[in-house]
């Protein structure tokens, strides 16, 4: 088991040295001056040396990598170039919004898959069945900036129960600040509880078609207790990877989202800072979004050790 | 039951902090505008957002632009210029306080110039500064500027917010925490999201008439549209989506200022790339642009047609659009004698805004009609800084010059568009110097003309500017004459 676990902390600690060179250097590739861009069409020369001075812009590139790297591994990422405020409480504000929208979302789309793919899968081919399938195929072919406006326009312009977008704060009230993150919520959980409901679904009519099932069958329980008791358990396997994907995604992948409901999220923090080419601002999201990925996923292949005692002989 | 009963309680709540926000309505506003500034120092950066929440709102100068452009009196309530226009001296009206408590002194003004024109200074119109040789601090409320050589100018560049008065103990923390003299005082940054500000009650001059304002910043024009309609912001300032307007202005719920900018939206041309360097050829391009076609097809019919590069607004302007009507018969003929009968292919780099992308594909059209092929490439801004500004590689570009009285940069010869006409040099020089103002504005005149007759760039349009607000706010700027939200004379109509 140790051996197992030094292992993938090895091969964890090597994604993460490998991931930071190649988002430093795809970075050192894009063209763009930071200096140029914060100072405009009129700015001098001299200016702008004396802003990349400041900047710490003049250095060469590998000198530049090893002090932005070597702040990571104490924790400091450094200071935005154009905000002029450490990276690192940028991300902590930002977070505040990204992780509680994320967890709504990922709640959402739960409280809706899980009835949905088991009340499907209980009577497959009915027309429940046929219903729920036709209206999650619906749910993820629906782009969902698309029903985010839809809901904008029916909610917050005619029926005005919440505002159009932006982030009340949750210094304003936990309600105030669930409130304003409920349309964008929404909008994120639609698809993911579409692809939620299937995997629901189909992982649950797998299961029941085992042998196990087909054994608690015979010893007397009915189809409903025999799913209830036994599939249902072992049909959540697959069901969980997907969630911790989705959480990943919902984390990292809520951009659109946030710029329609102009929320002040991570995702539009670095939609901000690459068109202001803030680099450091890039560079140190995107390494966190890995970290966290990376660090899901470890834990993720620990926990199948811990679950699955084969895995840990076969290595 | 019970979920009714949390349901309504919900209700009653939300109604109830609805009507708080109701009863305040009449002294606090919402603004929205598109752009969040990247820090609030107005002084260290280029970025028209900064000024377009602080200035004159929380930071003045010594001068401040009024809402049609003119220089009027700001920190100093008056001054006198030497016999020889080197000597300007300002008298700082008496009492005035910077939110922190502390006074503002001729001290601080010294030290502001100082700082912006100073070895080491980021300031991104460190040219405005750069003919001052000194400033003194005669007595707590005199300074002397003195000039290396007389500058009509002098009195417009320090109502720049670039030129902004701070003190010298809050520049450390000016970037998050900025502490001006004005109106409002700057109270929280959630950044991403909004900007608050709050009255200043021990105001020098007038006081302002809001007790709170908010600025929120909504990038995308869905969103502003949306934000606009359910009222969730009073006004938006640089509306995105000039194709909503019109939905707008039929709603009596709101009005809709279009004012005019500085934005010059010019089709600059690379004056040192053959065959563009050939002033036939640069005729030729403008006699085949349809401007109204631009104007209709790019800004929804928003916009002035300009033929040189200055304000309609301002009272200098003289209308030469008549220079470069359009004319495609006209354009084919000196593209002929030009001796490029069969045209020619040039490049065409469009940065993002929208009067540049569709506008590009209008004006590549136009082109063709003449026969002239452009190669449309879509840059990011700082792939354009890189290429087109900074390397100079370009044929063709759309962009529109929204600082003030820009019209110096025809006297640079290293500006990006290469545009090297030592009489214009001499002419701008003579116009520096000139402090006579009905002299200064026959120079002015004859600038226009001089680029004008060069076809040194196409000119397009001046950018317009519009607001959407609430039918109830009264004294919001229409125009633009400098990037700036001035709230200091707003207040709800009853």
């Amino acid at each position: 088991m140790l051996r197992y676990f030094l292992k993938r902390l090895l091969s964890l600690a090597l994604s993460l040295v490998a991931a930071s060179v190649v988002i430093f250097l795809a970075l050192e590739v894009v063209p763009g001056d930071p200096a140029a861009y914060m100072l405009g069409l009129n700015a001098q020369e001299d200016t702008l040396n004396a802003l990349r001075e400041q900047l710490g812009l003049n250095g060469t590139i590998l000198e530049r990598y090893l002090s932005w790297a070597g702040g990571l591994l104490t924790g400091d990422f450094g200071i935005s170039y154009t905000y002029r405020t450490p990276v690192s409480e940028m991300i902590g504000d930002r977070l505040w919004v990204s992780l509680p929208l994320a967890l709504y979302a990922l709640t959402l789309s739960t409280l809706i898959a899980f009835p949905a793919g088991i009340w499907a899968a209980s009577r497959r081919g009915s027309y429940v069945d046929t219903g729920v399938m036709g209206a999650t195929q619906l749910g993820v072919a629906i782009p969902n900036f698309w029903f985010a406006m839809l809901m904008v326009l029916v909610f917050a312009i005619n029926l005005r129960w919440f505002s159009a977008g932006g982030f009340a704060g949750w210094e304003a009230g936990f309600l105030a600040g669930m409130k304003s993150l409920t349309l964008p919520a929404i909008a994120l959980a639609l698809p993911q509880a579409s692809i939620l409901t299937r995997v629901m679904r189909s992982s649950l009519l797998d299961t029941l078609s085992e042998d196990f099932i087909r054994t608690a069958r015979a010893k007397g329980l009915t189809r409903a207790q025999a799913m209830w008791r036994h599939a249902l358990r072992n049909a959540l396997i697959p069901v969980l990877t997907i969630m911790g994907l989705q959480f990943s995604f919902l984390l990292a992948g809520a951009i659109i989202i946030e710029n329609v409901f102009y929320l002040p999220g991570l995702g539009r923090l670095v939609f901000q800072a690459i068109s202001a080419r803030d680099l450091i601002v890039v560079e140190s999201v995107v390494m966190l979004l890995v970290f966290a990925v990376i660090v899901v996923n470890f834990a993720v292949d620990l926990a199948y050790a811990l679950v699955d005692p084969r895995l840990r002989r076969r290595r | 039951m019970r979920l009714t009963k949390l349901g309504s309680g919900l209700i009653s709540v939300l109604a109830l902090a609805a009507g708080i926000s109701m009863a305040h309505a009449k002294s606090d506003i919402v603004v929205a505008m598109q752009l969040e500034p990247p820090h609030l120092d107005p002084t260290s950066a280029a970025a028209g957002a900064i000024d377009s929440v602080l200035y004159s709102n929380v930071f003045e100068g010594l001068t401040r632009f009024g809402p049609d452009g003119s220089v009027n009196p700001g920190l100093a309530e008056s001054w006198s210029i030497s016999e020889d226009g080197k000597t300007y001296t300002f008298k700082l009206h008496e009492g005035v306080k910077f939110h922190d408590g502390s006074d503002l002194t001729a001290e601080d003004v010294k030290f502001s110039l100082d700082r912006a024109r100073g070895e080491d200074s980021a300031n991104a119109q460190k040219a405005l500064f750069a003919g001052i040789e000194s400033v003194e601090a005669v007595d707590p409320t005199t300074v002397k500027v003195a000039l290396k050589e007389p500058n009509g100018s002098l009195l417009f560049n320090l109502a720049w917010g670039d030129a902004v008065i701070v003190a010298p103990e809050t520049i450390a923390d000016i970037k998050s925490k900025p502490i001006g003299t004005g109106a409002f005082k700057f109270s929280n940054w959630v950044q991403g999201d909004r900007i608050d500000l709050e009255k200043n009650a021990d105001y020098w001059g007038t006081p302002a008439k809001l007790d709170n304002v908010t600025f929120k910043f909504i990038s995308d024009p869905t969103a502003a549209f949306a934000a606009v309609m359910a009222e969730d912001v009073n006004a938006f300032v640089g509306f995105p989506a000039p194709e909503n307007l019109p939905q707008f202005e039929a709603d009596p719920r709101f009005q809709v200022l279009v004012g005019s900018t500085e934005g010059e939206t010019i089709l600059s041309t690379n004056n040192k790339q053959p065959p563009l360097d050939n002033p036939k050829v640069r005729k030729a391009i403008a006699h085949a642009i349809d401007r109204q076609a631009i104007i209709d097809g790019a800004m929804f019919g928003y916009g002035t047609p300009i033929g040189t590069h200055f304000a309609p607004h301002n009272p200098d302007y003289v209308d030469l659009t008549g220079l470069s009507m359009y004319d495609p018969e006209l354009s084919k003929e000196l593209l002929a004698e030009a001796g490029l009968a069969d045209g020619f292919t040039t490049t065409l780099k469009l940065p993002p805004p929208s009067y540049a992308r569709r506008g590009g594909e209008i004006i590549a059209s136009q082109l063709r009609a003449v026969g002239i092929e452009t190669e449309i490439s879509n840059l990011e801004w700082a792939q354009w800084l890189e290429q087109v500004f900074k390397g100079k590689d370009f044929g063709l570009t759309i962009v529109s010059h929204t600082e003030p009285m820009d019209i110096g940069i025809y006297a640079r010869p290293d500006y990006y568009f290469n545009y090297d006409n030592p009489a214009f040099k001499e002419l701008f020089e003579k116009l520096t110097v000139e402090n006579d103002p009905d002299k200064r504005s026959e120079l002015l005149k004859e600038a226009q003309k001089m680029i004008s007759e060069d076809y040194v760039n196409g000119y397009l349009f001046q950018l317009a500017f519009p607001t959407v607000a609430n039918a109830k706010i009264m004294g919001l700027w229409k125009n633009q004459p400098t990037q700036a939200t001035d709230l200091t004379a707003v207040y709800w109509e009853d």
